[in-house]
């Protein structure tokens, strides 16, 4: 037990996470590119087009690796909150404000692509279709905490802050998901989903999965990269931060 | 593959617009959510070189 | 405890009667609301009964949200606020008596006031009933919910647009079943599911919103 606590505090300590992050950024950013790279040619060249939706059908290739991720960063928002708040680790206060600009834009790739392949497929630039409509909710969630973060000033309350809505907001979503389906059933506003396929063939669904992981990467990537760059701020008047700023200030000129 | 000519690639069977719009716009996101954080950063590198000049210089 | 709720109930009460414009204010924004939508969509009464459930139940969303912005700031400027968490009373129950209490004066009055605009809006009596009870539950989940919002958002200057944007989007649920009770209500069909489920949500609300105002309001102080 004791082993995990001090391995806890360890990935706390701002400088051991410079560190480790700087050896993952580069095989990351490496996997990331090239999955996203494979993922987007297999899904546009290689893989059948569908029987009924044709070739507007690859927009899924994109949609719904967005989508995945647009949900999954707000459940991590909501688990560095609690990590923040219960055990006082300052780096998760940093990725709970660092992942939220990353989850309102992959939720606005979900709804653009989704408007997108709504045009062929329902004849409408936006429908309000079930799965649509809860992303559009989750892009306002995430609208709230950015903006609950930049209206309060002091930068550990506005950490709290965002902790609590984002626990709240993880603890209605469910809520809102099922309502919305809900309301959508007895409406009857689309006839027919854009994403549920009865059986997808292995060749359609393994570049989605390519680009899924791909996706996850990309964000794990671009998470370090605002994270450090905040550690690097935060801890400006700390000896080891000082000494790298200056080294790569030397690097640079 | 399942497109026999680059031009057929191209029309995604009367969907071009659409996909490629929808891939497109997607990639540029991405570009902007990597290119900001290093923008900002180089930013930041460059305010910290000032401050450490004006420092050496007093 | 039951001693805590009514001494806090009681102090609402004084000062909403002291102030009688803040239990007004949310009540004639209700009726205005609804005024304006007969003169945007045109007076047909086919029209307007087909969309009533719907106007009347986001009118009293945004009176509800309306009332709450600056609920707890009074205490948060006179001190009453950090007396509260260090009075050795669990903060979650007494935000709860003081929301629920807040609730008794406002939100009632306005479950009170929509059949009234219910019938202007061309309601059939019938539907009246349906319409009360799933304010009756709805809006107790509101004012918690938003009471949310209040608490996070308590020492800052001007928090009322914030307030909206945290919270809105989680009124969704109670707002898709309440006017989906009214709905049923109007096409004669049984609402008690609807109101079944509204009323479990509140109970969720009573149950943890509490938590996460109380939450709220410490860092608020803290700052």
């Amino acid at each position: 037990m004791t082993m995990s606590w001090t391995w806890l505090h360890k990935l706390g300590s701002p400088k051991w996470f410079y560190e480790i992050s700087g050896r993952w950024l580069s095989w990351l950013a490496w996997a990331a590119a090239l999955l996203i790279g494979i993922g987007i040619a297999w899904g546009l060249a290689f893989a059948p087009a569908d029987y009924q939706q044709g070739n507007s059908f690859r927009i899924i290739y994109i949609h719904v690796p967005a989508a995945f991720l647009a949900q999954s960063i707000y459940v991590m928002l909501a688990v560095a909150g609690v990590v923040g708040l219960v055990w006082k680790m300052k780096l998760a206060d940093v990725a709970l404000q660092q992942a939220a600009p990353i989850g309102a834009w992959m939720c606005f790739v979900a709804l653009l692509t989704g408007a997108i392949w709504g045009k062929p497929t329902w004849g409408a630039w936006w429908v309000w279709d079930a799965r649509l409509t809860s992303m559009l909710i989750l892009l306002f969630l995430y609208f709230g905490i950015i903006a609950l973060g930049q209206a309060i000033g002091n930068r550990d309350s506005a950490a709290k802050a965002c902790a609590v809505l984002a626990i709240v907001g993880v603890v209605n979503i469910p809520i809102i998901k099922y309502s919305v389906e809900w309301w959508n059933t007895l409406h009857q506003t689309a006839t027919f989903k854009l994403t549920e396929k009865p059986a997808m063939p292995v060749e359609m669904w393994l570049p989605l999965l390519v680009l899924v992981i791909g996706f996850y990467c990309f964000f794990a990537v671009v998470l370090l990269l605002r994270m450090r760059l905040e550690v690097l701020k935060r801890e400006s008047r700390s000896a080891w931060a000082r000494t790298e700023v200056a080294a790569l200030v030397e690097r640079r000129s | 593959m399942s497109f026999s000519s680059f031009a057929e690639f191209l029309a995604m069977g009367r969907h071009g617009l659409y996909v490629w719009s929808s891939f497109g716009i997607t990639l540029v996101v991405l570009a902007l959510n990597v290119a900001l954080p290093l923008l900002a950063r180089r930013r930041y590198l460059q305010e910290e070189a000032r401050r450490m000049r004006r420092e050496e210089m007093q | 405890m039951s001693n805590v709720f009514l001494l806090l109930a009681m102090h609402e009460a004084r000062l909403l009667c002291r102030r009688p414009a803040e239990l007004a204010n949310p009540l004639v924004f209700f009726a205005i609301v609804i005024a304006l939508f007969p003169l945007a969509v045109g007076p047909e009464t086919q029209l307007l009964q087909g969309i009533s459930p719907g106007l009347l139940w986001v009118a009293a969303l945004l009176a509800v949200l309306l009332s709450l912005d600056g609920l707890f700031r009074g205490d948060f400027e006179d001190g009453s606020l950090e007396q509260w968490i260090v009075s050795g009373y669990p903060l979650p129950l007494l935000v709860l008596a003081k929301v629920l209490a807040h609730w008794l004066f406002s939100g009632l009055a306005l479950v009170l006031l929509a059949p009234l605009l219910g019938l202007m809006l061309g309601l059939p009596a019938s539907a009246l009933p349906v319409l009360v009870l799933s304010l009756m539950l709805g809006t107790p989940v509101l004012s918690l919910l938003g009471a949310v919002g209040a608490a996070l958002t308590v020492g800052l200057k001007r928090g009322g647009l914030l307030l909206a944007l945290l919270i809105l989007p989680l009124y969704v649920p109670v707002l898709i079943l309440g006017s989906g009770a009214l709905q049923a209500a109007l096409q004669g069909l049984p609402a008690t599911g609807h109101l079944l489920w509204l009323a479990s949500l509140a109970a969720l609300a009573v149950t943890l919103a509490p938590f996460a105002i109380a939450a709220g309001l410490t860092i608020g102080v803290g700052e």
